[in-house]
């Protein structure tokens, strides 16, 4: 398919398990690397909320960050993956909106960092919109209110082009994160935007906001919603 | 045919100098294409893959998992098949 412009391609898988996802991911990326060859540039923003609810390891993850037994994460029916993102420790489930970016970081300035503070400038702009202050955190990668973390991000970069990404927790149901040290960091907590603002926020509408932030960000002309099957 | 010194590239201005290996894709002895994956490096939050510069065979590693790397190190030997 062909998009128009400089068009962000938007998928939105709905509600899927993460190994589907991940597979999706990897088919994103593949058509990202031809695009560069062939000249049909194309870039993605894959839209997800993980089910059945999953944790997962980053590369910069320790096992002691996990508290849960394997068997235990069974019985609780979680899924347990080790991920080729950067990161320690963390949790997905319904509720939460996970956003994967897979773009082409030759055309956004071919700059790991620089990236890292991109993914996070869009949830940023989100928050803004929903009359909250987040911030960054000089030491710790993700998006922060207060002292509570309400996005995480974790990012892998193949040839310049990017995947893995980010999750909001929208309306995660936060009591999931008692059972990890949230990305390995003690002393600091976990918060979701309907706990921020005292009210049911829909993901639906949380995820167009964000596809905003990826269009300004970035510099896209607009997006493109694409049918997960076109993928 | 001829052994080139593949070293550490640029992971962009504002990532700094160093990243950590994650793990190596390839073993001495392995051939790889040119882009193919080498190693895996880490930095912040994220996992850079270092391609290889050209076609050929992996013949030493020049640093470990785990190990901090600075740009422009030496990470890798590689025979060039051209």
């Amino acid at each position: 398919m062909e998009l128009q412009g400089d068009n962000l391609a938007v998928v939105r898988l709905g509600r899927m398990a993460y190994g589907p996802a991940l597979d999706t991911q990897r088919r994103a990326v593949e058509r990202v690397r031809r695009g560069r060859e062939d000249g049909r540039h194309v870039e993605y923003l894959l839209l997800v909320e993980h089910d059945p609810p999953v944790i997962t390891l980053g590369r910069s993850g320790k096992d002691e960050h996990l508290l849960a037994t394997p068997e235990r994460l069974a019985a609780l029916g979680i899924e347990y993956y080790e991920s080729s993102r950067g990161g320690d420790v963390t949790y997905h489930g319904p509720g939460q909106l996970v956003a994967y970016p897979v773009l082409d970081l030759n055309r956004h300035g071919r700059d790991v960092h620089r990236y890292l503070r991109d993914v996070e400038q869009t949830v940023l702009g989100l928050l803004g919109g929903l009359g909250l202050d987040g911030r960054r955190d000089e030491r710790y990668t993700g998006v922060w209110v207060g002292n509570d973390k309400v996005c995480a991000i974790g990012v892998a970069i193949t040839r310049w082009v990017s995947y893995h990404g980010l999750a909001l927790n929208v309306s995660t149901d936060l009591d999931y994160f008692g059972l990890i040290v949230p990305c390995g960091i003690r002393e600091r907590g976990v918060t979701s935007l309907a706990r921020l603002l005292g009210r049911d926020v829909p993901l639906a509408e949380t995820a167009d906001a964000l596809v905003g932030e990826f269009v300004r960000v970035f510099g896209f002309d607009g997006a493109t919603e694409l049918a997960p099957d076109d993928l | 045919m001829a052994e080139i010194e593949v070293t550490l590239p640029s992971l962009g201005d504002d990532a700094g100098d160093h990243a950590e290996v994650s793990f190596w894709y390839v073993d001495p002895g392995d051939a790889v294409g040119e882009g193919d994956s080498l190693l895996q490096m880490l930095t912040d939050k994220a996992t850079f893959d270092v391609p290889s510069p050209a076609a050929g065979t992996v013949t030493a590693h020049k640093c470990a998992e785990g190990d901090r790397v600075t740009v422009g190190d030496v990470i890798c030997l590689l025979e060039t098949s051209e």
